[in-house]
C-alpha cells in the first residue's frame, strides 16, 4: 500500500509539475480571491478581522479546482481503468493521491498566507506561528482525504465539474469553521471586538483537536472507501 | 472450419488448465445484456482473435476477463482464479489495451512506462528494455505523451503493457490508429510475448492481419460465441 502510495504522489506531483497547474491557475485564482475580497470589504478593520476566513474560503476554492485536475487526469485517457485492471491497490491509490493533493495545498496555503499579510495587513503574533502551522498542516490534511475521496466519487459522473463542488463544500464546512477559528486564535483576532480582542492562542487548540479528528475520520473513510468507489466510476 | 463444439475448438495444450474458462457468462451493461450466455476456452500460448460485428460483445467479454466487469450469471475462470470472488488476483495478471491507452498526457513516454511497470514491480532494466522493444528509446522517451501522434501513443501504451509482465494480454482493436511501421512493430511483440509465454485475445476488425497472427478464431454475435476455427 505505502510502495504504491509513494509512485502514485510522485507520478502525481510529476505532472503538476510539467503542467504547472497550480502556478499558472491555482494560485492566481486564490491570489484573485483574495484581492477581491479585500476591494470589497475595504476598510482595514474589517479586512484583519475576516482574513483567517478569507484565507480558508480561497484555499477551499482552491481544492475544488486542485481535486477536479487530479481526477481529470486519470480520466482523460482511461488510466483509471488501467489502474484497475493492474490491480493496483486501491488504498495506496487514495493516500497517494491525498499526499500529492496535500503538499500542493501546503505550497499553495504558503504563498496564500503571505499575500494575507501583506494585503490584509494582517500581524501574526510570534508564539502564534506554530499554532499557524499545526492548524494549516492538520486542516490540509482533512481537506486532502475528503477532496480525493469526493474526487473519487465524482470521477465517473456525468457533470462532475458542478458536482463535485455541491458534494464537497457542504462537507468541508467543519475545515472551514474550525481551521478559521484556529486562524483567528493564532492572529490574535475574533469576530467580537475587532482586533487584538483578547482571543487567547490557547484558544485554538480545541479547534486543532477537532481538525484533527476530522482528518483520521476521513483518512481511515478514503482507505476502506476508495476501492468500491473505483469499480463504480 | 468451425468446430462442433463453437467454444473449445481442439487445441495442441489442450491438456494444460485454461487460462480462461468462461461457462454460460452473462454480464450486463446497463440493462443491456452484453454477453448473454457465451461460453469459451483459451488455452495456454494461444493467440485467440475475436471477431464479429460492432456491438456484439467483444470488448465487453475482453472487459470481463479483465475483471472490470461483475458477472451476473455463469461460471467463470480466468488465470485459475474464480472471476465472481477474485477479481483483483486477475487483475495483477492480465494487461489490457483498450480502446484508450491509459497514459497521462503531462508525462513524458520513459515515466508513463516507468510508472505502469513499477506498479508490478519491474526494474528499471525491464522498463528500458520495454522501451527499446517499441522503438522508443532515444529523443523519443522524453516527449511527452499528449504531444505524441495517435500511432506513438499506441506504442507507448503498449510499452506499458511489456513492463507490466501481463501472463494474459486482452487486446482490443490493437492496430487502430498505427501506421504499416507500427502494425508490424505490433505483430513482432506479440509474437515475442507468446513466446515468452503469454496467451493473447485480440479484438480486430483487421481479419487477414490479425489471422496471420491468431492460433485460433472466435466468432462473437449477439453477445454469445457463436463459432470457433483453428487458423492454419
Amino acid at each position: 500500500m505505502w510502495r504504491t502510495a509513494r509512485l502514485v504522489a510522485a507520478k502525481d506531483l510529476t505532472i503538476e509539475w510539467r503542467s504547472r497547474q497550480v502556478t499558472n491557475q491555482v494560485l492566481p485564482f486564490a491570489g484573485l480571491t483574495l484581492v477581491l475580497f479585500a476591494f470589497a470589504l475595504d476598510r482595514d478593520d474589517i479586512t484583519v478581522r475576516v482574513a483567517p476566513g478569507l484565507f480558508w474560503l480561497a484555499t477551499t476554492f482552491s481544492l475544488i479546482v486542485l481535486v477536479q485536475r487530479a481526477f481529470d487526469v486519470e480520466t482523460a485517457d482511461g488510466a483509471l481503468d488501467t489502474l484497475r485492471v493492474a490491480g493496483v491497490d486501491p488504498a495506496g491509490i487514495y493516500l497517494g493521491k491525498a499526499l500529492a493533493l496535500a503538499v500542493q495545498l501546503v505550497v499553495l496555503e504558503t504563498l496564500l498566507l503571505i499575500g494575507v499579510i501583506v494585503f490584509y495587513a494582517t500581524n501574526i503574533d510570534p508564539a502564534g506561528y506554530v499554532l499557524t502551522a499545526v492548524t494549516a498542516l492538520v486542516a490540509t490534511c482533512g481537506l486532502a482525504f475528503v477532496g480525493t475521496l469526493y474526487g473519487g466519487l465524482a470521477a465517473g459522473a456525468k457533470g462532475r465539474e458542478t458536482l463535485l463542488p455541491l458534494l464537497l463544500l457542504p462537507v468541508v464546512a467543519p475545515v472551514l469553521i474550525g481551521a478559521t477559528r484556529a486562524f483567528e486564535a493564532a492572529f490574535g483576532t475574533d469576530g467580537g471586538d475587532g482586533i487584538r480582542s483578547g482571543v487567547e492562542i490557547a484558544d485554538g487548540w480545541p479547534w486543532v483537536g477537532m481538525l484533527a479528528v476530522f482528518a483520521a475520520v476521513f483518512g481511515a473513510a478514503g482507505v476502506l472507501a476508495f476501492g468500491p468507489l473505483m469499480e463504480e466510476a | 472450419m468451425p468446430a462442433s463444439d463453437p467454444a473449445n475448438a481442439a487445441s495442441s495444450t489442450d491438456a494444460a488448465a485454461p487460462v480462461v474458462e468462461l461457462d454460460d457468462v452473462v454480464a450486463v451493461l446497463g440493462r443491456f445484456p452484453a454477453l448473454a450466455g457465451a461460453t469459451l476456452r483459451v488455452n495456454p500460448g494461444e493467440v485467440l482473435l475475436l471477431k464479429g460485428p460492432n456491438g456484439a460483445g467483444k470488448t465487453t467479454l475482453l472487459r470481463l476477463c479483465a475483471g472490470l466487469l461483475p458477472l451476473e450469471r455463469g461460471h467463470a475462470t480466468v488465470l485459475g482464479h474464480n472471476l465472481a470472488v477474485d477479481r483483483s488476483a486477475i487483475r495483477s495478471e492480465v494487461g489490457l489495451l483498450g480502446h484508450q491507452n491509459g497514459l497521462y498526457g503531462d508525462l513524458s513516454v520513459r515515466d508513463n512506462v516507468r510508472f505502469w511497470g513499477r506498479t508490478a514491480g519491474a526494474s528499471e532494466q525491464e522498463i528500458a528494455a520495454a522501451l527499446a522493444q517499441l522503438g522508443l528509446d532515444g529523443r523519443l522517451a522524453t516527449v511527452a505523451a499528449g504531444r505524441l501522434s495517435a500511432g506513438q501513443r499506441r506504442r507507448t501504451a503498449l510499452a506499458c503493457l511489456i513492463a507490466r509482465r501481463a501472463r494474459l494480454w486482452l487486446l482490443d482493436e490493437p492496430h487502430a490508429g498505427l501506421d504499416a511501421e507500427g502494425r508490424d512493430l505490433l505483430d513482432d511483440v506479440i509474437r515475442q510475448s507468446v513466446a515468452a509465454g503469454a496467451t493473447v485475445m485480440v479484438a480486430s476488425h483487421e481479419l487477414e492481419r490479425a489471422q496471420a497472427l491468431a492460433t485460433r478464431m472466435v466468432t462473437v454475435s449477439g453477445g454469445l460465441v457463436v463459432a470457433s476455427e483453428a487458423v492454419s
